[in-house]
């Protein structure tokens, strides 16, 4: 049924159709609306025999989970930012212990500077904890992705992350075509957990292991992951004959035919990417998009794959590794080792600022002239001069004081006062 | 059923026989259909109080639930010297997760059994003083606050005993820990610090709060199978003397646990909803030196010339207890 919904109602209800059984969320560090609806479903009996567990924080709500689905319950959560690194021992623990949660990830910034607008520092900093990440480009596909994590999750025990930028997709309204009960109960069977606490088959589960068996256990850890490769596409393809719509996968393909110049990205920047790539394709430049859909496990060789004909890759990514440079870069440099093809860096959107089409186009202007250097980490619309006007106040004064208070100040957002470190 | 007389027939224990007992009326351990929930062969230190305690503790809450019953441990010696794979010591269903977060793995236990239909089911947490009164004290306190249906177990051995004896919210003052080392002008842990977890559970007003020593098994089983015919959240503080960390013979962990009570450094008592509703009293009352010089954490104060001022403190904060709990009684015979 097509409706008109904001992106956190249109997932809680994705959500609300896949029958969790128990439910434990943090209302902030931040949250969204998902928790909210889901907890109102709940309280009404339309999520009949489902557990909500109000926690006392993040590292409590996945630690809920982790007992609950041990004990042989479809368990979800959701969180964003400052919440999910809360939750980081508890996520790699998900993992290596192989129980299939799902969660929402409404992707947001990391503090400091605290901000709660969109990026993906969040669910790059977890990138490495065993848990698949899957990112949703529109809403219609967080709804259609969240329906896939639970049979990808329960399919090879493995904890999956549905991925979808704060406010961009969490807060927007669109039209999303929700699934009927019917159709989700077809598609996804009730959860038979591999691994159950039950009292009349007792077992010993998150047993001490030493260096005798520890690697061969994190091993089975990554070749659950790289299994996923082939139960992404086969649960994307189960889902199309189905739902009847093109959902999920490991990655999305966009004019990629006889491209030059191909941009990577994940997420909602998409959309705006592929209308700037449509212009520049009016106005006679080779070039494509490559969307990331499911960044772990990273699909090496489906990635080396679609970029084997570019000659220039720009990855725009919305974090970035302090002191190394891009994270999905570096993935896609990987991917293409041995390719005569160059693949730069470029970190845009962070902390919630606007990547606009105007921007992106100079950008790949730039690019397919060459004129971007290869050899440095590119930041989208950086504020070159506010940041040199502060390196000099740094300069000035040892006790300079706070960073971001003065480049607030400088650009007038705080009202002005005596600067501690003087101009 | 009238209760039987007990013959007190051993000299100088409080103990009596189980084979002076009806059937009905020995010790779940003293059974023979026992569960045996944590079984022989781990790797416990000799005279580990944390051992003994978990075993009365699991058999009995198994006991009282039909053997209808899931763990969850913290991190910790008890974790550690149960599991290491793949061998294993437990004959119930157990998960050990992190070292902060047990009370909320046994929140999610419970809330799935309810979702699942399998409410006949119960769970226990279990934990040792630094996975209950320091890392894990905020779950503990939000499955306190949420009622959520779990027991929650401390086994206080008053330190971090399986990292090497580094001292924790639960420390007493005076003691040497390998972080209050008997050095400088105020040896040991200092005084003005610690918690005592048992009040702050009840001033969340849960159904049931009790401490327990493993001086008394009776007790700490009755506890127990009471604990388990109440429904929401539970705490049971069992105070488990380490003979490593706490540098004592090993043969002396019973009467350790015994003087704490008798000295008063460790109340023991039961409160319902927030009110004590019960307390063990002091039978023979014997000032807290008697406790603390077999002890080498507090050796320190025994030297030459020694801190009999220390000494006054702790025996202050004993008799605090004692009047804070009546564990003289009124009257007292």
């Amino acid at each position: 049924m097509r409706s008109q919904l904001e992106g956190s109602q249109a997932v809680a209800r994705a959500v609300a159709l896949c029958r969790p059984q128990v439910i434990a969320a943090y209302p902030i560090s931040p949250q969204t609306h998902i928790v909210e609806s889901l907890s109102d479903r709940v309280r009404t009996g339309e999520l009949a025999g489902c557990e909500y567990l109000l926690v006392d924080s993040e590292f409590s709500a996945m630690s809920a989970c982790i007992g609950a689905s041990a004990a042989g319950a479809r368990s979800y959560t959701a969180t964003s930012s400052q919440g999910l690194l809360f939750m980081a021992e508890a996520l790699f623990n998900t993992s290596g212990l192989g129980l299939p949660v799902v969660m929402t990830l409404a992707n947001r910034a990391i503090g400091a500077p605290i901000n709660i607008w969109n990026d993906h520092s969040d669910a790059m900093a977890m990138r490495d904890s065993g848990w698949i990440q899957l990112y949703a480009e529109s809403n219609q596909e967080a709804v259609d992705l969240h329906v896939q994590a639970f049979r990808l999750a329960e399919s090879l025990s493995v904890p999956v992350m549905v991925c979808m930028d704060g406010f961009v997709l969490t807060h927007a309204f669109e039209e999303v075509d929700l699934p009927t009960q019917e159709q989700v109960d077809a598609f996804l069977p009730p959860f038979v957990p591999q691994q159950l606490l039950d009292p009349d088959d007792p077992v010993t589960i998150g047993a001490m292991v030493g260096p005798e068996a520890f690697a061969e256990v994190k091993y089975l850890v990554h070749a659950t992951q790289v299994a996923a490769l082939d139960e992404v596409p086969a649960i994307a393809a189960d889902f199309e004959r189905a739902f009847g719509r093109d959902s999920g996968g490991l990655l999305k393909r966009y004019r990629l035919e006889d491209a030059e110049t191909v941009v990577v990205a994940l997420g909602s920047v998409l959309g705006t990417i592929e209308d700037v790539v449509d212009s520049l394709r009016d106005d006679g430049f080779r070039i494509g998009v490559l969307g990331i859909t499911c960044f772990r496990p990273w699909p090496h060789d489906e990635v080396r794959a679609a970029l084997g004909d570019a000659t220039r890759v720009v990855v725009v990514e919305r974090a970035f590794a302090v002191g190394a440079g891009g994270i999905v870069g570096q993935n896609v440099r990987d991917a293409t080792r041995g390719l005569p093809v160059v693949v730069q860096d470029v970190v845009a959107g962070l902390g919630g600022r606007p990547i606009t089409r105007t921007s992106l186009r100079g950008l790949f202007e730039d690019v397919v002239a060459d004129r971007l250097d290869a050899s440095h980490l590119h930041f989208l619309d950086l504020d070159v001069e506010l940041v040199q006007r502060e390196l000099a106040r740094s300069r000035a004064r040892r006790r300079s004081g706070p960073h971001a208070e003065h480049m607030l100040r400088d650009l007038g957002t705080v009202a002005s006062g005596t600067p501690h470190g003087g101009g | 059923m009238p209760f039987q007389e007990i013959k007190l027939y051993q000299a100088g224990t409080f103990v009596a026989g189980n084979r002076l007992l009806d059937p009905e009326q020995r010790s779940v351990q003293a059974r023979t259909g026992r569960s045996n929930s944590l079984t022989s062969g781990h790797r416990a230190c000799q005279g580990c109080g944390e051992a003994l305690g978990a075993r009365y503790v699991l058999d009995a809450a198994m006991r009282a639930t039909d053997g209808k019953l899931v763990a969850v441990n913290s991190t910790g010696c008890l974790e550690v010297f149960s599991t290491p794979y793949p061998e294993s010591s437990w004959q119930l269903p157990w998960l050990h997760s992190l070292f902060g977060n047990g009370p909320a793995v046994a929140s999610g236990v419970a809330a799935a059994l309810r979702a699942t239909g399998r409410d006949d089911s119960r769970v226990v947490g279990q934990a040792g003083d630094g996975g209950t009164v320091d890392i894990g004290f905020g779950a503990l306190s939000g499955m306190f606050e949420r009622n959520d249906d779990v027991l929650f177990v401390c086994y206080d051995n008053e330190g971090y005993m399986n990292t090497g004896v580094q001292r924790s919210g639960a420390t007493p003052p005076g003691a040497a820990t390998a972080t209050t080392k008997a050095l400088g002008p105020e040896p040991g842990n200092v005084f003005g610090q610690g918690k005592f977890v048992p009040l702050i559970a009840m001033a969340h007003e849960i159904p049931y709060v009790a401490t327990a020593t493993v001086a008394e098994l009776r007790d700490l089983e009755y506890k127990v199978e009471k604990a388990m015919s109440f429904h929401g959240a539970r705490y049971l503080h069992v105070f488990v003397p380490c003979p490593l960390g706490w540098r004592a013979a090993a043969a002396d962990t019973i009467k350790l646990a015994r003087l704490a009570k008798e000295s008063g450094v460790f109340p023991v008592f039961e409160a319902e909803h927030g009110e004590v509703t019960e307390v063990s009293r002091i039978r023979r009352q014997v000032p807290v030196e008697e406790y603390l010089r077999p002890q080498g954490r507090y050796a320190h104060l025994f030297g030459d010339p020694g801190r009999p001022d220390v000494v006054a403190r702790i025996q202050a904060r004993a008799d605090r207890n004692i009047a804070r709990f009546g564990l003289l009684g009124e009257g007292d015979e």
